[in-house]
């Protein structure tokens, strides 16, 4: 077991390594963004990109990048989004609103999306499994932002129970009362895709272990439903359910993109949008090392967990 | 037995042999029932399952909406119309529902414009009866219903002159008034409407005016239009309103025109005046957005554009995908590893970086739609890969399989005639699933402004969404169509996708009946 972890976090980290590579030769393929602002002086600025190396060999640039960033976490400056400022800790101040939204919707997901899955699935193929199936079907299909519309639309604007948008930490503290209910839209837009797909997996997992002929067993000799399907049921379809809860988990710190833009909030999506749009390639470079670190390490984490919850399962055991 | 009986007949003459077939081969009947093929059957099981059915129907006709409206529809995506930014979806006339029209409360001064609009042109924004109400500060309260399509009104605008003729004939031929006479007021710049929709006597005429009329002793309007001696002043010598007959001295008619430099300043009617530049009377079925383009068009284009971004995309993925995993999965061992790194090291590479990098490298040699092709293609053939791979792994330790080789097929044989039909259902499946994703993706994108699709003659979904979105407390219908549009389209591929891969799973057969 262990052996295949620390084998999985050395391939982790080579692709992680053979991306970056990838990422860092194309984007310093490119033409240094051009200085438009009027009245900043483009010697001085044109300097300024010499002294940070921006003028030296690719192969030069590379070394140094890996150097800054292995030995001083050091992803260089802002240049045309915060100008100036350094990178890594701009993305970390942004990163609390992005873990905070989706922690809240996940944290109302999960209990919801087993209580719909668990009850499709006793209430296999009545009317409420095809209820509760052809919900699921619509809410895991239609597009996550086209809920923030509606969300937005008819609780912001025309109920007018919440702000449309989230509030800035200047508006009110982080972990306060106003600053979640202004995070709520925003919450309820990401839960809708969470529950459905919770709801989804879970009824599944759970009426395959139900023909299982251990249950029969368990009826058999005594047990009461209820006793059957919590002591022997759940717990099998739990093997497969809570690997999938792990993954969301580590994803919580990518966010969406999409709901960060809509419900304007300063989260560290919106940065990685905004550094594409102006072209900053620091920052570009930081989140793109962020959303790969986060996708493999959710990957792992769903794969290891798999090993640690089932004692069946020996991961990368041979045959 | 044999020798007792061959012993029988020690001799039979030659001549009494006869063979009893020479001119026919005998082979195996023909089966005499119908044989159900593999398609065949997965059509009969798809056809069951009411839904997909149905989703597909769906998805023909979203399909036919964005293939044909470009072609019917007399606007596309250039039509701009500024004045009639968003208006009101009309499909009906006059029904209270999808016609254009929202209802609205208005002050004496509002009520006034909107009710004069129409009392010139004939063309009343105010339709449906209008009740009266008293507010809490003693004013009077009107609503009614608006139509959006009258309420631009009228404009004062410089036309050159061959454009001011031009309208004048029109205006002759068709008997459709398009120029109004010129108000006194017309170079105040009011702060309500714009100025050539205050052609009455007004309560007040500062820019900060209300709107309130003054009316006469019958309480209709006074019209307050610049008069001259002169019946052709600003060379106008068309249509002319029904009041206006030279007045009692026979001296003051209205100014229809005034010649300044580069032309005439004329009042013209945005209705009427439409109609002149486009040959058809404003009607838009899903309304306009704030650049006044037809949304219903629009939709059709970006919808034409995500169906042939997503088949495409498939369609290569599909290849790419079939060859790379059969590779693989084939050849195994080293090449297999091999392999799926590189998949592996691909398919961690989050998507928006891809598009990104492929936008900023190539979008300036090959235009935004062919980046974004090549970013979806460049690891869009991964899961397909992973599905022909697993098959591979599956069939080919078959007998079958064995039996072929042993009978000295190549590789190519096995790989294309033997072992990849046996995978077809789950990669057909797993192509038309990834469709909608590919559709998701490409919105998501040009919403977020990563990719622009937007040029003269296309647009996104994504970037219809986004328009949308900026008006969604005021206009919410701009937003509407396409969200809806995207949604039926996603449910419908789903939905299909999941038929077509329950009726390609053999182990499902029967399982239903």
């Amino acid at each position: 077991m262990t052996k295949y972890v620390v084998k999985r976090i050395l391939l982790m980290f080579l692709t992680l390594f053979v991306i970056m590579t990838i990422c860092f030769i194309l984007i310093k393929l490119l033409p240094l963004p051009l200085i438009k602002s009027i009245n900043k002086d483009v010697a001085l600025q044109a300097k300024k990109y010499e002294q940070r190396g921006y003028y030296k060999p690719i192969m030069v640039q590379y070394y140094n990048f890996w150097k800054n960033v292995l030995t001083s976490w050091d992803w260089g400056m802002g240049e045309q989004l915060y100008t100036d400022r350094a990178v890594w800790p701009v993305m970390m101040q942004k990163l609390p609103y992005t873990v905070l939204v989706n922690l809240y919707s996940i944290l109302i997901a999960i209990p919801l999306g087993l209580i719909f899955g668990i009850y499709a699935a006793l209430k296999k193929n009545k009317w409420q499994d095809n209820v509760i199936s052809t919900l699921v079907m619509v809410f895991t299909s239609v597009p996550s932002y086209v809920y923030a519309f509606l969300v937005q639309y008819f609780l912001c604007f025309k109920l007018k129970w919440f702000n449309p948008v989230v509030l800035s930490q200047d508006q009110a503290p982080l972990m306060s009362w106003k600053m979640f209910m202004s995070m709520v839209p925003a919450v309820l837009s990401l839960g809708f895709g969470v529950v459905a797909g919770l709801t989804r997996y879970t009824r599944a997992e759970l009426s395959e272990v139900l023909t299982g002929d251990y249950m029969l067993l368990a009826r058999t000799k005594g047990l009461t439903k209820r006793q059957a399907i919590s002591r022997h049921a759940m717990r099998n379809a739990m093997v497969v359910i809570l690997p999938m809860i792990i993954g969301e988990f580590i994803g919580i710190l990518g966010g969406s993109l999409i709901i960060e833009k809509i419900f304007a909030i300063p989260g560290i999506g919106n940065v990685f949008v905004d550094s594409i749009a102006v072209k900053d390639y620091n920052f570009f470079m930081a989140e793109t090392f962020f959303y790969t670190f986060i996708g493999l390490a959710s990957g792992i984490l769903t794969d290891i967990s798999y090993g640690f919850i089932d004692p069946r399962i020996r991961m990368g055991s041979k045959k | 037995m044999q020798n007792e009986l061959n012993g029988q007949f020690p001799k039979i003459p030659k001549e009494k042999l006869t063979l009893i077939q020479r001119d026919r081969r005998i082979t195996d009947q023909k089966l005499e029932t119908k044989s159900i093929g593999y398609f065949k059957d997965v059509w009969l099981r798809f056809k069951k399952d009411k839904s997909a059915v149905v989703a597909f129907v769906l998805i023909m006709i979203l399909l036919l909406f964005s293939m044909f409206v470009p072609f019917i529809s007399p606007m596309d995506v250039s039509f701009r119309e500024e004045s009639f930014a968003y208006m009101l979806p009309k499909m009906f006339n006059n029904t209270g529902f999808w016609d254009g029209t929202f209802a609205t409360e208005q002050t004496q001064g509002g009520f006034d414009i909107l009710r004069g609009i129409g009392v010139e042109s004939g063309l009343s924004p105010v339709v449906g009866t209008v009740r009266e109400s008293e507010a809490s500060d003693g004013t009077k309260r009107y609503s009614f219903r608006q139509d959006s399509y009258c309420t631009p009104g009228y404009e004062i605008k410089v036309l050159g002159e061959k454009e001011y003729k031009a309208m004048m004939a029109y205006q002759d031929e068709h008997n459709i008034q398009i120029l109004y006479p010129v108000p006194v007021t017309w170079n105040v710049k009011f702060n309500g409407y714009s100025a050539g929709n205050y052609w009455y006597k007004l309560k007040d005429e500062r820019p900060t005016s209300s709107g309130e009329a003054v009316y006469d002793e019958n309480g209709n309007y006074i019209p307050n239009y610049l008069t001259s001696d002169n019946p052709n002043a600003g060379d106008y010598t068309s249509l002319r309103l029904p009041g206006d007959n030279g007045g009692e001295d026979g001296k003051t008619w209205y100014t229809y025109a005034m010649k300044v430099q580069g032309g005439y300043r004329v009042r013209i009617n945005l209705y009427n005046d439409f109609i002149f530049r486009n040959g058809f009377k404003p009607v838009f079925v899903f309304g306009t957005n704030v650049y006044g383009q037809d949304i219903f068009s629009c939709l059709a284009y970006g919808g034409q554009l995500s169906f042939i971004l997503a088949i495409s995309v498939c369609l290569i993925n599909f290849v790419i995908g079939a060859v790379y995993g059969a590779v693989e999965g084939y050849y195994g061992g080293t090449t297999d590893i091999v392999m799926e790194r590189i998949s592996d090291i691909l398919g961690y590479m989050p998507f928006i970086v891809i598009a990104t990098l492929f936008k900023l490298h190539l979008q300036e040699q090959v235009g935004p739609l062919f980046s974004l092709l090549f970013a979806f293609v460049l690891t869009g053939w991964i899961g397909m890969a992973a599905r022909v791979r697993m098959q591979f792994y599956r069939f080919k330790g078959h007998e079958y399989v064995l039996a072929a080789r042993t009978l000295g097929a190549r590789d190519r044989r096995l790989i294309f005639k033997h072992i990849f039909p046996n995978s077809l259902g789950t990669i057909i499946t797993g192509s038309i699933l990834a469709i909608p994703a590919v559709i998701f993706s490409e919105s998501m994108l040009s919403y977020l402004g990563i990719i622009d699709l937007n040029t003269s003659s296309m647009t996104s979904i994504g970037t219809m969404l986004s328009n949308g979105h900026d008006c969604l407390r005021t206009y919410p219908h701009v937003i509407l169509f396409p969200a809806l549009f995207i949604s039926i389209l996603e449910i419908s591929f789903n939905l299909f996708g999941n038929g077509l891969r329950d009726a390609f799973n053999p182990s499902l057969r029967g399982a239903e009946d």
